[in-house]
């Protein structure tokens, strides 16, 4: 095991390599660029050897990969933001045809108007195309994931691929120390590939991406489903092995100072160190606050949030997205998850926050805290209540009339 | 390098029970491609008829990846890749056959992306000129003057509106990328087709062959007519068969001993029926002098760079 002082990308790509990828095709986008540069540093020095396919697009990166895992091969991409959404298409069609490829993306937000800054509106739109999707916080969890992603993937009740989503800027390019365990180590945690999937192959010549009629697709599509499902459950045990293997142990999400929360922030990512920082702070001062970081977001832990949130008198869902007419993304899923939990039905209010690359700091944190603190007092929320902006600036959105008519 | 029809295996590699429409051309140019790739052959196709055609009843004998519409470039490249790391790219053909919509127009990047990486593979466009599988709608292959369901017929349309260029050249798009091989072919010259698949596939690196596959359907013909159609394309110069080796050195394959006028090529066609009336019959004179003068550029071509002798 060495401690080295390096940036999220390069966790991403030393862990790429200790996975012993065969096969990486990427395109360069910020804020991922600096993950596809120290892979190409890798393998033109002859640390790595892999197979790098300079693709013209992310279109192709993934198409790219999705031939390689097809062909038998262990294959890695990663993108960004325009990238992952040029990927669209190709996405559930990787996921369909069963493949365990692994996928670093660098969030950052969507154009128009330009932004190469962090938010998660790239990838939790995605998240609904049969991949594997998780949020990690640092560099070390960046790196971890990774060799996660490639175990889970791989098992044979899975076969799906695997998102690891890291923050642009604040995860990809903030250097911090991480552990990086030596090769034979790794090696006793995700062994060296061998396809154990339908694949391409002259002895038993299969076709793959058959058409499907109406008799039949409903059921592939359920297959995906239920093996999404089995990820969870099989999560748990690969963190098992995996702080068996390392030391450390990772989880699907982080429940922190929420045993008697009475107020509990969830959100994903980098920005929920801040809001642990917070939640100490408050602590201090007596107040009963808490936190919940999903780490895991596909598939969704809907029992383990519920057991959680079951407590709480009232729950704040901190989105860095927005499902433009409804509201944030995750904060759908944890208000679902608790509409059909047992305890008593609790205010939930949504906070977005941190849109491409808002600093969210304590005091964001705190006012969200404020809210939840009068909602909950209040016993019931308006319509109005339930969707806050907490670091909007007011005189910008009069000065722009935001809302208002728009045109000549 | 030449080929001969009694040298290609019996054994079949396209099965029966395809989903195909009878006398599908484009089925013939993939069994008479099969027979020289032989059986350690990988073939990813794009989305259209050849992927209908094989998709669902797996008739086809070859590791078979029916592609996104736009990706069998990327794709095959990944397939190139992985087979490299895993030590196992000896002694297999890598095959794409796809069509002119995947090819011409939306797959365009990925195949240019491909070749100019310098992959393995060769690929075959099937040019029916038009999106077949989706109804005959045009693509950047539809010849001017050709009647497609989003090219109708007026008084005021002749059909493919598009200034009277060919067609998007494909074969010298291919060879400005500077890759080993491009040539075009038909399958009225099969010999001439398969010797050029044969050569193909013994070069090291991206090599590109656009064959044109005349749709029975779309292009109104009965169910005999693809071949006859496709060697009438040869004998008035529409389609002309040559190949370009390395980007530079320009041959043709097959010169009419007398170039025929391409009213008889046009006529036999349901899709240009309306050029033979008096609205549209002055188009015809246009579509002639395109012919004319794409036939007189390659011949120039040839004379400036081609090898005479080296096939
Ligand atoms: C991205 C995308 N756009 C459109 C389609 C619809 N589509 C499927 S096949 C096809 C036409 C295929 O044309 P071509 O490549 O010429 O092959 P052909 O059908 O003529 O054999 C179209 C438009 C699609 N499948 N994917």
């Amino acid at each position: 095991m060495t401690r080295c002082f390096i940036s999220g990308s390069m966790a991403v790509a030393e862990a790429a390599q200790l996975a012993g990828v065969q096969v990486i095709a990427a395109y360069p986008i910020t804020p991922q660029t600096g993950i596809v540069e120290a892979l190409a540093r890798k393998v033109a020095t002859g640390l790595l050897g892999a197979e790098m396919i300079p693709v013209e697009s992310e279109h192709s990166a993934l198409s790219a990969v999705v031939g390689a895992s097809l062909a038998g091969a262990r294959a890695f991409t990663a993108t960004s933001s325009q990238g992952l959404a040029l990927m669209h298409e190709v996405l559930p069609y990787a996921s369909g045809l069963r493949l365990p490829i692994v996928m670093a993306v660098a969030n950052r937000s969507l154009a128009s108007p330009v932004t190469i800054f962090n938010d998660h509106q790239d990838s939790l739109p995605e998240r609904d195309s049969g991949w594997i999707q998780v949020y990690v916080e640092n560099a070390q969890e960046a790196f971890d994931y990774l060799l996660i992603a490639y175990r889970v993937a791989e098992d044979a009740q899975v076969l799906l691929p695997f998102m690891v989503c890291l923050d642009g800027f604040s995860v990809s390019h903030t250097y911090e120390p991480v552990d990086i365990p030596a090769v034979e180590l790794v090696n006793t945690f995700l062994p060296p590939f061998r396809a154990n999937y339908p694949h391409l192959d002259l002895a038993e010549p299969k076709v793959f991406n058959v058409m499907a009629f109406p008799e039949h697709f409903e059921e592939f599509q359920r297959d995906k489903h239920e093996s999404n499902r089995k990820v969870l459950g099989l999560l748990n045990e690969v963190y098992d092995h995996f702080a068996r293997v390392f030391g450390r142990r990772r989880q699907n999400l982080e429940a922190y100072r929420v045993e008697d929360a009475e107020l509990v922030l969830v959100g994903m990512g980098s920005m929920m160190g801040t809001v642990r920082g917070v939640v100490d702070d408050l602590r201090a001062r007596g107040q009963k606050v808490g936190m919940v970081r999903m780490v895991c977001f596909r598939p969704l832990p809907v029992q383990e949030i519920q057991a959680v949130l079951q407590g709480a008198g009232a729950i704040g869902v901190l989105d860095r997205d927005v499902s433009f007419g409804a509201g944030g993304i995750l904060y759908q899923d944890i208000a679902r998850s608790m509409y059909n939990s047992q305890g008593k039905r609790v205010p939930a209010v949504n906070f977005i926050a941190g849109l491409g690359g808002r600093d969210v700091n304590p005091a964001t944190i705190q006012k969200c805290f404020y809210r939840l603190a009068s909602v909950a007092s209040s016993g019931y929320i308006t319509s109005a209540e339930e969707l806050q902006w907490p670091d909007e600036n007011e005189a910008l959105l009069r000065a722009w009339g935001v809302g208002d008519k728009h045109g000549n | 390098m030449a080929i001969s029809l009694k040298s290609l295996p019996e054994e079949e590699f396209v099965a029966p029970g395809r989903g195909g429409c009878a006398g599908c051309p484009a089925v013939l140019g993939a069994r008479m491609a099969s027979k020289v790739l032989g059986k350690n052959t990988i073939q990813v196709t794009s989305t259209g008829c050849m992927c209908v055609n094989y998709g669902y009843y797996a008739a086809t004998r070859f590791p078979f990846v029916h592609t996104l519409f736009e990706n069998a470039g990327s794709i095959i490249s990944g397939i190139d890749a992985a087979l490299k790391a895993r030590g196992e790219r000896e002694g297999i053909n890598l095959f794409a056959y796809c069509g002119d919509g995947g090819t011409v127009d939306i797959g365009l990047q990925a195949l240019s992306g491909a070749v100019e990486r310098g992959h393995r593979f060769l690929y075959i466009c099937y040019d029916n000129e038009g999106y077949m599988n989706t109804g005959t709608q045009r693509s950047g292959a539809t010849p001017p003057g050709a009647r497609t369901s989003t090219t109708p017929v007026s008084e005021i349309s002749p059909g493919e509106g598009r200034p009277f260029r060919r067609k998007k050249d494909m074969v010298r798009i291919m060879a400005a990328h500077g890759i080993p091989y491009a040539a075009s072919a038909s399958l009225a010259y099969p010999l001439d087709y398969l010797r050029k698949i044969k050569k193909a596939i013994a070069i090291d690196g991206p090599t590109f062959i656009h064959l044109q596959s005349p749709c029975l359907n779309g292009w109104g013909l009965a169910e005999s007519q693809g071949v006859a159609v496709a060697r009438l394309a040869v004998e008035t110069c529409v389609f002309p068969l040559y190949e370009v080796e390395e980007g530079r050195v320009l041959n043709i394959n097959v010169k009419p001993r007398e170039k025929k006028p391409v009213t008889e090529y046009l006529q036999v066609q349901g899709r240009f029926r309306h050029l033979f009336t008096p609205r549209w019959q002055g188009e015809i004179a246009k579509f002639q002098a395109e012919v004319d003068r794409n036939w007189e550029m390659l011949l120039a071509l040839e004379q400036a760079t081609g090898s005479r002798g080296n096939q």
